[in-house]
C-alpha cells in the first residue's frame, strides 16, 4: 500500500502547488506551471513510446499538431467560421463542440495517424521510425500550411476558445501519469522492456514485438495529441511550425536524462529542462545570442550520453513509489531479461487484463 | 518531348546530383556503423558558410574549392571524435541520439555565430550567365554542378574500388569484427569515411549555395532528411543505391512541382516524407538493397 499512499501525497502535493501559484503569484508564473506541467505529460508519455520499448520516435509534435487543430477545428465558435475556415464541410461549420469530446477526437486523430505511420514503419528494425517521424512533422506541416481553407494556413488559428485553465492540466498530467506507470508496471510493460533488452530473446518466449511496439507508439501519439488539444485551449492560438523539430529533440533530451523507462525521471528532467531554458531565455536575449539554451542542451546530452549514459535514473522509479512489495526489492522496477516470468511474457501474444496494481 | 519538359529534366538532374553528393555520405556512414548521421545534412551548412568565409577573403576558385573540402573533412572529423567513437559499442539509439544532437548543437552554434538573418551567396563570375543547349537553357552553375557531381562520383568509386582506405571500408561494412581480426585499422577507417562524406556533403554545400543564392544555419537540415530518402529510396547502405536513389529523389521532385498545378507546389516537401512512409511499406530494402540479415 506504501506505493499507493505515496502517489496520493504526491497528487495532492501538486494540487497545492497548483492552487498556491494561483492565488498568489502572477498569471505568468500560471502559465508556466502549466506548460510545465504539460511538457511532463509529454515526456512521461513518450517514456512509455522511447524509454520502454527501445523505440526512437521523434514525432509527438507532429501528433501535437494534428491534435492541435482538430480540437481548435472543433470548438471554434460557429459565427466565426465561415470567415475563418470557409473549406469546411457543413456537418462542421454548423457545429460547436465542448472540450471534452473535441479532446478525446483529436486524441484519436493522432493515434489513427500514427497507427498508419506505425504498421508502415515499425515491421522494420528501429532506425527507421526516427527518420519517418522527423519527416511526419514536416508533411504535417506542411499540410496544415497548405490546407488554408480549415486551418488558415501560415497565419495560425487565433482566438481559439480558452477551455482549459492550469486544473484542466494538473488533471491531465495526473491522468498521464496513472496510465504510464500500470503500463510500465504491467506485464506488458515488462515485456516491452525485456523486447528492448534482447528482441531476439523476448520473441522467442513469445512476445509480440511488433503489437507491442505499435501499442507503445500509438499510445503515445494519443497523449501528443490531447497535449496538443488542451495546450490549443490554454493559449488560444495556434501556428503550423509552433510544434516543431525543436520540441520533439527537448522531448527526447528529456528522455535520455531522465534514464530510459523511467518515469519518474522523465518528469524531473522535464522540470529541469523547461525551468532551465525559461531561466536562459533572459540571458539569451539580453546577449542576443539565440540559441544559445538550445546549444547549452544539447551539450548536456552529449555529455550525458558519454558519461551517465543510463540516466539519472536508469529503467527505475524511486523506491518510495513503488512500494515494498514490488519484484525482487525496493527500488528495482527493471526487470532483466531472465528475471521475467513467463506469464508476464506471454501477455503480448494472449491480451490478458493487465496485472493487479502492485502496491 | 517538350522543350518544357527537357528544361524539368535538367533541373532534376541538377537536384538530383546535389541529393546525390550528400546521400554519399551518409551511405558511406551508414554502411559501416550502421548509423543515421543526423548531423550529415548540417555539414552541407557547414560547407556553405566555409565557403562564404573563403569568398570574403578572395581566393581564386580553386582555394575556395579547397577550404570548403578542407573544413568538411574537418568537420566530419571533429564529429567523429567527440561524439562518435566515444559511444562506439552502445546500443544503437544512442548513436541516433548522439547525432542528433550534435545537429541541434552545429545549428545554434551556427545561429548564435551567424544569426538566423539568410545571407546573400556572392556568385562568382565564373558561375554567372547561361547557355543554350538546343532547346534548353542551362545556367552554369547547372552544368558545374552537374558534371563536377559526375567526377567525383567517378573519384569516389577509384577510392573505395582500388585504394587501400577503400577496401578497408567494405571490410568494414561486410562485417566489422572479421575486419578487425584480419588487421584493418577499424578507428583510422571509420574516421576517414567521415572525412569523405562530411567532405561531399560540404562541397554539396558550397554548390548549393551557388545555386539557390542564398545561405542560413538551418539550411542543411531539409537536404539532410532529403539524403535519407534517397539513400532508402536506393537501398540503404548501397552507395549506387545512393546515387541512383538521389537522382530519382531530385527528378520526382522536380517533377511534382513542374507537371502539378502550381497550387499543389507548396505541398513538395509533404510529398517527399509522404513517398518516404509509403516506399518504406512496399520496397523496405529499396531498389539496390539487400534485406538486412538479422544477427542473434
Amino acid at each position: 500500500m506504501r506505493g499507493a499512499a505515496a502517489h496520493l501525497l504526491l497528487a495532492l502535493a501538486l494540487a497545492a502547488l497548483v492552487a498556491l501559484v494561483q492565488r498568489a503569484l502572477s498569471p505568468y508564473a500560471v502559465t508556466l506551471l502549466s506548460l510545465v506541467l504539460m511538457q511532463v505529460a509529454l515526456a512521461v508519455s513518450l517514456q512509455v513510446t522511447n524509454g520502454l520499448t527501445g523505440l526512437f520516435s521523434l514525432g509527438h509534435p507532429a501528433f501535437m499538431t494534428v491534435g492541435a487543430y482538430v480540437s481548435a477545428i472543433l470548438t471554434y465558435p460557429v459565427r466565426r467560421k465561415g470567415f475563418m475556415m470557409p473549406d469546411l464541410p457543413p456537418v462542421l461549420a454548423e457545429s460547436e463542440w465542448a472540450l471534452v469530446p473535441a479532446v478525446l477526437v483529436a486524441a484519436l486523430a493522432a493515434a489513427l495517424l500514427a497507427l498508419v505511420v506505425g504498421l508502415s514503419v515499425l515491421r522494420l528494425k528501429g532506425h527507421y521510425l526516427a527518420v519517418a517521424t522527423l519527416g511526419l512533422i514536416i508533411v504535417v506541416r506542411t499540410l496544415v500550411n497548405n490546407l488554408d481553407g480549415y486551418t488558415r494556413g501560415g497565419l495560425g488559428l487565433s482566438g481559439v476558445p480558452r477551455l482549459t485553465d492550469p486544473w484542466t492540466v494538473y488533471a491531465f498530467v495526473v491522468l498521464v501519469w496513472y496510465l504510464c506507470w500500470r503500463i510500465k508496471h504491467s506485464s506488458y510493460g515488462r515485456a516491452m522492456m525485456a523486447m528492448r533488452e534482447n528482441e531476439l530473446a523476448a520473441r522467442s518466449t513469445g512476445v509480440d514485438v511488433l503489437a507491442l511496439q505499435l501499442f507503445a507508439f500509438v499510445f503515445g501519439a494519443a497523449v501528443a495529441g490531447a497535449a496538443g488539444a488542451l495546450t490549443v485551449h490554454l493559449v488560444s492560438v495556434v501556428t503550423p511550425g509552433a510544434y516543431g523539430i525543436p520540441l520533439a529533440f527537448t522531448l527526447v533530451v528529456m528522455v535520455v536524462i531522465g534514464g530510459q523507462g523511467s518515469l519518474t525521471g522523465a518528469a524531473l528532467a522535464a522540470v529541469l529542462v523547461a525551468l532551465a531554458s525559461e531561466a536562459l531565455r533572459p540571458l539569451e536575449e539580453s546577449l542576443e545570442l539565440y540559441g544559445l539554451s538550445q546549444a547549452l542542451v544539447a551539450v548536456a546530452l552529449l555529455l550525458m550520453l558519454r558519461f551517465r549514459p543510463q540516466g539519472l535514473f536508469g529503467s527505475r522509479e524511486p523506491g518510495l513509489l513503488v512500494g515494498g512489495s514490488n519484484l525482487g526489492g525496493s527500488s528495482s522496477a527493471c526487470p532483466s531479461p531472465a528475471r521475467t516470468t513467463p506469464r508476464a511474457v506471454s501477455a503480448g501474444t494472449a491480451p490478458s487484463t493487465p496485472d493487479a496494481p502492485r502496491s | 518531348m517538350s522543350a518544357y519538359l527537357l528544361q524539368q529534366l535538367l533541373n532534376g538532374l541538377m537536384l538530383g546530383s546535389l541529393y546525390a553528393l550528400v546521400a554519399i555520405g551518409f551511405s558511406l556512414i551508414y554502411s559501416i556503423l550502421r548509423l543515421i548521421n543526423f548531423a550529415h545534412g548540417d555539414l552541407l551548412m557547414v560547407g556553405a558558410f566555409a565557403a562564404l568565409a573563403a569568398a570574403a577573403l578572395g581566393g581564386p576558385w580553386w582555394a575556395v574549392v579547397a577550404i570548403v573540402v578542407a573544413s568538411g573533412a574537418l568537420a566530419g572529423i571533429a564529429v567523429e571524435r567527440v561524439a562518435i567513437r566515444p559511444l562506439r559499442g552502445m546500443p544503437q539509439v544512442t548513436g541516433f541520439i548522439a547525432t542528433l544532437a550534435v545537429s541541434v548543437a552545429i545549428e545554434n552554434l551556427a545561429l548564435i555565430l551567424f544569426t538566423g538573418q539568410p545571407r546573400t551567396f556572392p556568385v562568382p563570375e565564373l558561375l554567372r550567365g547561361q547557355l543554350e543547349l538546343g532547346p534548353v537553357r542551362a545556367t552554369r552553375v547547372d552544368l558545374v554542378i552537374i558534371l563536377s557531381t559526375w567526377l567525383l562520383l567517378l573519384v569516389l568509386l577509384v577510392v573505395v574500388r582500388w585504394s587501400r582506405f577503400g577496401r578497408a571500408m567494405r571490410a568494414l561494412a561486410d562485417n566489422l569484427l572479421a575486419a578487425r581480426l584480419v588487421g584493418v585499422d577499424v578507428d583510422r577507417t571509420i574516421l576517414f569515411a567521415f572525412a569523405l562524406g562530411s567532405a561531399f556533403a560540404a562541397y554539396a554545400g558550397l554548390l548549393w549555395g551557388a545555386r539557390f543564392g542564398q545561405v542560413d544555419p538551418l539550411m542543411g537540415f531539409a537536404p539532410g532528411l532529403k539524403a535519407f530518402v534517397a539513400c532508402v529510396l536506393g537501398g540503404v547502405g548501397s552507395l549506387a543505391g545512393a546515387v541512383l536513389g538521389g537522382y530519382l529523389l531530385g527528378l520526382a521532385e522536380v517533377l511534382f512541382v513542374g507537371l502539378l498545378p502550381p497550387a499543389y507546389s507548396g505541398l513538395r516537401d509533404a510529398f517527399v516524407f509522404a513517398a518516404l512512409i509509403l516506399l518504406l511499406l512496399f520496397l523496405p530494402n529499396g531498389l539496390l538493397g539487400r534485406p538486412e540479415e538479422e544477427r542473434a
